[in-house]
């Protein structure tokens, strides 16, 4: 990886609103002909279930470490001009978004590639952890692979 | 020697705190911190099998070292995004 892909990776946590628009302006660049963006919201049905409100938690410091890996890691499997990944953490409502991956290259394949690497894998390893705020009033960890887990994609 | 765990999400629940002050043998293991953890905090017991150990910001096998002043976390499995 170059020093140029290295300065154009960045990873941000933050309790306020993300602001998606800048975050996609960030990587856009006269290299890259294909920019992606991708964005979690909260959803309001689960299974039939409905939620009112997300809290989410992380592990501060390694969540952005593992951020910063997974950036460094797609710029080493596609040519990756920018990439910006942020996770919001705190209580959000529904549709706010919880987390933006920006991700540019020359071509939309590797940009589409990229940028679902990142969710994916961000989604698997990084620290950060949701609990759900059910309409019946009761609240809820997402924990996959136990036996308390309600799946969410 | 001792080595404080941090928790988080539901593990924090549980143990209704998020840090664990834990005495360990000097030549302890990720595997030995797991046990002394849920014999001092019984209360993890309905997620132990599945609680993940991370050791200075990397996750960390039952066979790896953990040595004094070592940052430790335990936490149920990720759900971010």
């Amino acid at each position: 990886m170059s020093e140029t892909n290295q300065a154009r990776l960045h990873v941000e946590l933050t309790d306020g609103p993300i602001d998606f628009a800048a975050l996609t302006e960030e990587v856009r660049s006269p290299a890259a002909g294909a920019v992606v963006l991708f964005l979690g919201t909260v959803r309001e049905l689960t299974n039939g279930r409905r939620t009112v409100a997300l809290d989410y938690e992380g592990y501060p410091e390694m969540a952005k470490a593992k951020m910063l890996e997974l950036c460094r890691g797609a710029a080493e499997k596609w040519p990756v001009v920018g990439a910006r990944v942020v996770h919001r953490l705190g209580h959000l409502e529904l549709g706010d978004v919880s987390v933006a991956v920006a991700v540019s290259c020359p071509h939309r394949k590797d940009a589409f590639e990229a940028g679902r690497f990142l969710i994916d894998r961000l989604k698997e390893i990084v620290p950060i952890w949701k609990k759900e705020n059910w309409a019946d009033g009761s609240t809820e960890w997402v924990h996959p692979g136990s036996e308390f887990t309600t799946e969410l994609s | 020697m001792t080595v404080t765990v941090q928790l988080f999400a539901r593990a924090r629940d549980l143990a209704g705190t998020s840090s664990l002050e834990l005495d360990l043998s000097e030549a302890a293991t990720v595997g030995e911190l797991r046990e002394v953890l849920i014999s001092q905090e019984p209360r993890l017991t309905p997620i132990a099998r599945t609680l993940l150990v991370a050791v200075d910001g990397e996750y960390a096998a039952n066979d790896a070292p953990v040595r004094e002043g070592a940052e430790v976390a335990c936490f149920p499995p990720v759900s971010g995004g």
